[in-house]
C-alpha cells in the first residue's frame, strides 16, 4: 500500500518536473555587463604571505599605517569606518598618546547637558572613529543619491575582497565604444554593473605624501589602504593565525596518540587472540 | 536489547554502591557506553559519525551559550553586537568561528551519518523507530540552523528569511494567515528576530532530548555493522568500552583536526560574502542563496517553474522539497528485502551510488543562481531523486537477488583477514556457530 | 609483537594500564584544561568595557565651593573643590573620634587638598548622597546627606552620623596637570 502510494506521488513529481523541463525557455539574452566585467586582478599582500601559504604571515605595520593616511586624506571624506575605535589604532603601531590626539581632533556628536541640543564633543580613544555623514539620508543627499559604503568591512563583503578593492580603485579606464555610462557614473569594469558612482578617489601619483618617505602612486596607495582596510575588516587575524598554528598543532600530536592507543586497545584482535575461538 | 554475555556493572566501594542503590547513572553509562555494551566488532570507520554528531552538538551548544551572553538579538544593534564579540569580546572572534563552522561540520558528519544508515540498512526492523527519531533530529537541526543563521541581520540572513518564509504562504487558504503568524508581521522584523533568537536557543536542547531517545532505541536491537546480518555469539562483539571508546577518541582527534584548520585558516570559507553586509530591507542582494548544507533541498524548490495540474509552481516546489525530506520517515515500508546491507546487494549498491551522485548534483545546482543550464539539470536530478525512492528502491527491493550472506559476523571477519594475508588462525570450530540456523533475517 | 597477549593481562583480565594510554590521557587533559580557558576568560570584561575603565576629567571649571558628578564605570564620581573654610572644619575633626578614622589629607593629594574626589556611592546600601549639586542637602556636616536611611558625610566625605559604616570611597586617580585628572 505504502509503496503503491509512494510510487504514485513520485510519478506525480517527476511529471511536473519534466513537464518543466521540456517546455521551452526563453533564449537566454546575452548579458551586456559579462561582455565587459573583469575579475579581480591577482594581487598579494604581506599577510597572505604574498600569495604563499597563508599561516605565519603578518599585517605589514608601516602599510598599515600609510593606509590609514590614504583613508584620512582620501576616503574620509564619503566613507566610515565607524567599527573601528581609535585605541584599535595601537595595532598598527601608533603610541597611545598619538592615538589620544587623534581621537580629540574627532569631532563625536553628543547632547548639550544643560540645553538637551545635540552638540559635538572631542573624541577620546574609547569613540568609534566618526563617519563624515550623520546618517544614509544625509550621505545620499551629499552624493547624488548614491550610498558609500562602510569600509570597515568591506574586504570581507565582496568576493576576492581585497584583490576587489585593489582593482576597483586601480580600474577606472575610458568605457568601450559600445558601452554607455550614464551622467554622474563612472566606467569601471571591475564594479558589477560596471558603472560606479564613485569618481576615481586615487587620481594621480603624488596624491598623498606619506610620512614615511614611501613613493607615492596610484598602484601604492590603492595597495595601502586595501590592506588597511583588510585590517579594518579583521583585526584579530595575526590572533587567530598564530593560535591556530598551536592548537592545530597539538591536535595533530594528540590525534597521533589516539591512533597508537587504538591500535594498542585492539592489537589482540587484529592479531586474532586464540582465546577468540572456541576451545578445540 | 540483553545479549547474555554482556559485562554487569559492579559498582566499587562504598560510595558507588550508595549512588548505584540511589539513582544508577554509573551503572547506566556503564551498560549503554562502558564495558557492559557488546558491539561488533567489524564496524568499520563511518560508524564514528554518530558520536562525532553529538560531539558537534555539544560544541555547538558551549559556543551557542556563550555567544548568547553577548549577541543582542534587535534589528538595530544585533549585526553591531556580532561585531562586537568579534572585535571587542575576549576569544570572541574564536567563540562566533566555532559556531558557524562548527554548524557546517555537524552537517557534514550527520550527512555521513544518515548515508551510512542508507547504505547498511541501518533503518531496517528492528531499528525503524530509530531511524524515525534521527530523521526527527535532522528536521530540528535544519530549523535550529536556518534561524540561527538569521540571527545574524546581516543581507543573507535577512532575505533568506523572507525567501522561506514567504513558502509558507503558498500554502492555499492558510498560508498568508501562517506566514504573517510566524513572522509576527508582514516582513522579517524585529518580531521575527526575537523569536528566532528564544527557538534557536531552545532547540538544540530539544535535539539534546531526541538524541537521547535515539541512543536508547539504539541499544535495543544494539547496532547493526557492515555486514548486516545479527550478532549471533560473544565471538561477534567487542565491549564498547575500551574498543569503541579508543576509537572515537582517535576519529574525534581527526575531526577536531580539520575543524581547526578550518576556524583558525578559512573561517570565512563556508559562508557568503553578502552576510558581512547589514540587513537592508530595500535592497536584494544579486543571488539569494542559503548556506550550504540546504542546497540539495533548495534545488528541489527552485526545479518547479511551471504551474502543472492546476497546482502554481511556487507549491509544488514547497511540497516537492518538504516531500523530499518527508519520504525518508517511509523508507522502512518502502525498502522490504530482507537483506540489510548494500555489499550484499548488488544492485542496490549501484542505484546507491548513483542517488550520492544526484544529491551531489543537487547541492552544486543549489548554490548556483536561478538560471540555464543549472535549473534544467536541478530539474533532472529533482525527478531523479524521487524515481530513486519512490519507485527504483520500492522495485529493486523485491526483484533483485542477493548475495549470500556469510553465517556469523566474526566468519565474516576471519574471511576477510584471511584473504588479506594476515596469519591464518584456528578456522572456528563448529560450537555455538553451525547449530545456529544459516544467516539470514528474521521473516517479516 | 612477540609476546603473547595473555601477557597483557592482569589476573582479573584487565588490561595493563600502557604508557601510550597515560601520555594521550595527559594529552587530552591539558588540551581541555587549555580550552577552559578561553571559555572563561570571554566573561572578563571585553575590550570596549576595558577602554571606559578609565577617564580623565578636567576640573578647571568647578569653583572654590562647587563639585560636579561625573559617571566612572557605571557609577557616580563626586569631583568637589574645597572652599579653605571647608578645608579647616576637615581638618580640626579630632580623627580618634571618627567611625572610619581618616584625615582629609589621607583623602586627597599632596599640594591639592582642594580637590576631593570620591565615589558618590553611599557606603551603607548604595544610594547616591545629595550634596553635589547646586542647591542640595548638604547634611549636618556640610559634605553630603543620603536621603535613604540618613547617613551624614562631612567636608571629607566622611561618615558622621547613620547607617554608613566607611567614608565614600575615594577612587585610584592622579593628577596629569593641574587641572587634569585621570580616574581608574
Amino acid at each position: 500500500m505504502v509503496k503503491l502510494i509512494a510510487g504514485l506521488l513520485g510519478g506525480v513529481f517527476c511529471a511536473a518536473l519534466l513537464y518543466g523541463a521540456v517546455v521551452p525557455r526563453d533564449a537566454v539574452q546575452p548579458d551586456p555587463v559579462a561582455k565587459y566585467h573583469l575579475a579581480p586582478k591577482e594581487v598579494s599582500w604581506a599577510n597572505d604571505n604574498n600569495g604563499g601559504l597563508a599561516i605565519f604571515s603578518t599585517f605589514d605595520r608601516g602599510q598599515l599605517q600609510r593606509g590609514y593616511q590614504v583613508y584620512k586624506e582620501v576616503c574620509s571624506g564619503c566613507h566610515s569606518i565607524n567599527r573601528v575605535a581609535f585605541r584599535n589604532l595601537v595595532d598598527i603601531g601608533f603610541t597611545p598618546a598619538q592615538v589620544k590626539a587623534l581621537a580629540k581632533e574627532a569631532d563625536i556628536a553628543s547632547i548639550d547637558d544643560k540645553t538637551g541640543e545635540p552638540n559635538t564633543r572631542k573624541g577620546i580613544p574609547a569613540d568609534k572613529i566618526p563617519g563624515p555623514y550623520a546618517n544614509e539620508a544625509a550621505a545620499r543627499a551629499a552624493n547624488n543619491n548614491a550610498l558609500p559604503p562602510n569600509l570597515a568591512l568591506i574586504t570581507k563583503a565582496r568576493e576576492e575582497g581585497p584583490a576587489y578593492v585593489y582593482s576597483l580603485l586601480t580600474g577606472y579606464r575610458p568605457a568601450p565604444a559600445d558601452w554607455k555610462t550614464p551622467d554622474g557614473l563612472y566606467y569601471n569594469p571591475y564594479f558589477r554593473s560596471l558603472n560606479v558612482a564613485m569618481p576615481p578617489p586615487l587620481s594621480a601619483d603624488g596624491q598623498i605624501t606619506y610620512t614615511d618617505g614611501t613613493k607615492s602612486t596610484v598602484q601604492q596607495n590603492a595597495k595601502d589602504v586595501t590592506a588597511f582596510l583588510t585590517w579594518t575588516a579583521e583585526p584579530t587575524l595575526e590572533a587567530r593565525r598564530r593560535t591556530g598554528v598551536g592548537v592545530v598543532g597539538f591536535l595533530i600530536i594528540l590525534t597521533i596518540l589516539g591512533y597508537l592507543s587504538y591500535q594498542r586497545v585492539w592489537a589482540d584482535l587484529k592479531r586474532k587472540k586464540p582465546e577468540m575461538m572456541p576451545a578445540e | 536489547m540483553s545479549f547474555p554475555w554482556a559485562k554487569h556493572y559492579e559498582p566499587q566501594g562504598a560510595f558507588m554502591k550508595y549512588v548505584d542503590s540511589r539513582l544508577p547513572i554509573p551503572r547506566l553509562v556503564y551498560d549503554s557506553l562502558g564495558a557492559g555494551y557488546p558491539v561488533p566488532k567489524n564496524l568499520n570507520y563511518f560508524y564514528n559519525f554518530g558520536v562525532l554528531a553529538g560531539f558537534a552538538l555539544i560544541v555547538q551548544i558551549l559556543s551557542g551559550v556563550i555567544l548568547g551572553m553577548h549577541y543582542a538579538a534587535n534589528t538595530t544593534i544585533a549585526f553591531d553586537s556580532v561585531e562586537h564579540i568579534m572585535r571587542d569580546v575576549n576569544g570572541g572572534w574564536m567563540l562566533r568561528y566555532m559556531h558557524a563552522t562548527g554548524a557546517s561540520f555537524f552537517f557534514v558528519v550527520t550527512y555521513i551519518h544518515i548515508f551510512r544508515g542508507l547504505f547498511y540498512g541501518s533503518y531496517k526492523p528492528p531499528r525503524e523507530v530509530l531511524w524515525l527519531l534521527g530523521l526527527v533530529i535532522f528536521l530540528l537541526m535544519m530549523a535550529t540552523a536556518f534561524m540561527g543563521y538569521v540571527l545574524v541581520w546581516a543581507q543573507m540572513s535577512f532575505w533568506g528569511a523572507t525567501v522561506i518564509t514567504n513558502l509558507f504562504s503558498a500554502i492555499p487558504l492558510v498560508g498568508e494567515t501562517i506566514h504573517t503568524w510566524l513572522l509576527g508581521g508582514f516582513s522579517p522584523d524585529n518580531a521575527t528576530l526575537n523569536r528566532f533568537f528564544s527557538l534557536h536557543y531552545l532547540l538544540p536542547f530539544i535535539i539534546l532530548g531526541v538524541i537521547i531517545l535515539h541512543v536508547w532505541a539504539l541499544h535495543i536491537p544494539g547496532s547493526n555493522n557492515p555486514t548486516g546480518i545479527d550478532v549471533k555469539s560473544e565471538a561477534d562483539t567487542v565491549p564498547f568500552h575500551p574498543y569503541y571508546t579508543a576509537k572515537d577518541f582517535f576519529g574525534l582527534g581527526v575531526y577536531l583536526t580539520l575543524f581547526a584548520v578550518v576556524v583558525f585558516f578559512l573561517p570565512n570559507a563556508l559562508g557568503e560574502v553578502d552576510n558581512y553586509i547589514p540587513a537592508n530591507p530595500l535592497s536584494t542582494p544579486a543571488h539569494i542563496v542559503p548556506e550550504w548544507y540546504f542546497w540539495p533541498f533548495y534545488a528541489i524548490l527552485r526545479a518547479f517553474t511551471q504551474d502543472f495540474l492546476f497546482v502554481p509552481a511556487k507549491l509544488w516546489g514547497v511540497l516537492a522539497m518538504f516531500s523530499a525530506i518527508l519520504l525518508l520517515f517511509f523508507l522502512p515500508w518502502l525498502d522490504t528485502s530482507p537483506v540489510r546491507s548494500n555489499n550484499y546487494r548488488p544492485l542496490m549498491k549501484q542505484l546507491f551510488w548513483l542517488f550520492v551522485i544526484d544529491v551531489l548534483i543537487l547541492g552544486v545546482c543549489g548554490g548556483k543562481p536561478a538560471g540555464e543550464p543549472w535549473l534544467r539539470i536541478s530539474q533532472l536530478a529533482s525527478a531523479y531523486y524521487f524515481v530513486h525512492f519512490l519507485i527504483l528502491v520500492p522495485l529493486v527491493s523485491r526483484i533483485e537477488k542477493p548475495l549470500p550472506l556469510p553465517n556469523s559476523i566474526s566468519e565474516a571477519v576471519l574471511k576477510k583477514q584471511t584473504n588479506t594475508g594476515a596469519p591464518v588462525a584456528l578456522q572456528p570450530k563448529g560450537a555455538g556457530l553451525a547449530e545456529l540456523p544459516v544467516s539470514g533475517q528474521p521473516a517479516e | 609483537m612477540a609476546t603473547l597477549p595473555s601477557d597483557d593481562l592482569t589476573p582479573t583480565g584487565e588490561k595493563r594500564r600502557d604508557f601510550i594510554y597515560i601520555a594521550t590521557g595527559a594529552f587530552a587533559a591539558a588540551g581541555a584544561a587549555a580550552v577552559a580557558w578561553p571559555l572563561v576568560n570571554q566573561m572578563n570584561p571585553s575590550a570596549d568595557v576595558l577602554a571606559l575603565a578609565q577617564i580623565d576629567l578636567d576640573l578647571a571649571a568647578i569653583q572654590p565651593g562647587q563639585a560636579i558628578k561625573v559617571s566612572w564605570r557605571g557609577k557616580p564620581v563626586f569631583a568637589r573643590n574645597l572652599t579653605p573654610k571647608e578645608i579647616a572644619e576637615a581638618n580640626a575633626v579630632q580623627v580618634g573620634t571618627l567611625r572610619d578614622p581618616q584625615t582629609l589629607a589621607q583623602r586627597t593629594k599632596a599640594g591639592k587638598e582642594n580637590w576631593l574626589i570620591t565615589l558618590g556611592v553611599c557606603t551603607h546600601l548604595g544610594c547616591v548622597p545629595l550634596g553635589a549639586g547646586e542647591g542640595e542637602n548638604k547634611g549636618a556636616f556640610g559634605g553630603y546627606f543620603c536621603p535613604c536611611h540618613g547617613s551624614q558625610y562631612d567636608t571629607a566625605a566622611r561618615v558622621r552620623a547613620g547607617p554608613a559604616p566607611k567614608n565614600l570611597e575615594v577612587p585610584e586617580y592622579a593628577f596629569k596637570s593641574p587641572t587634569q585628572v585621570t580616574i581608574g
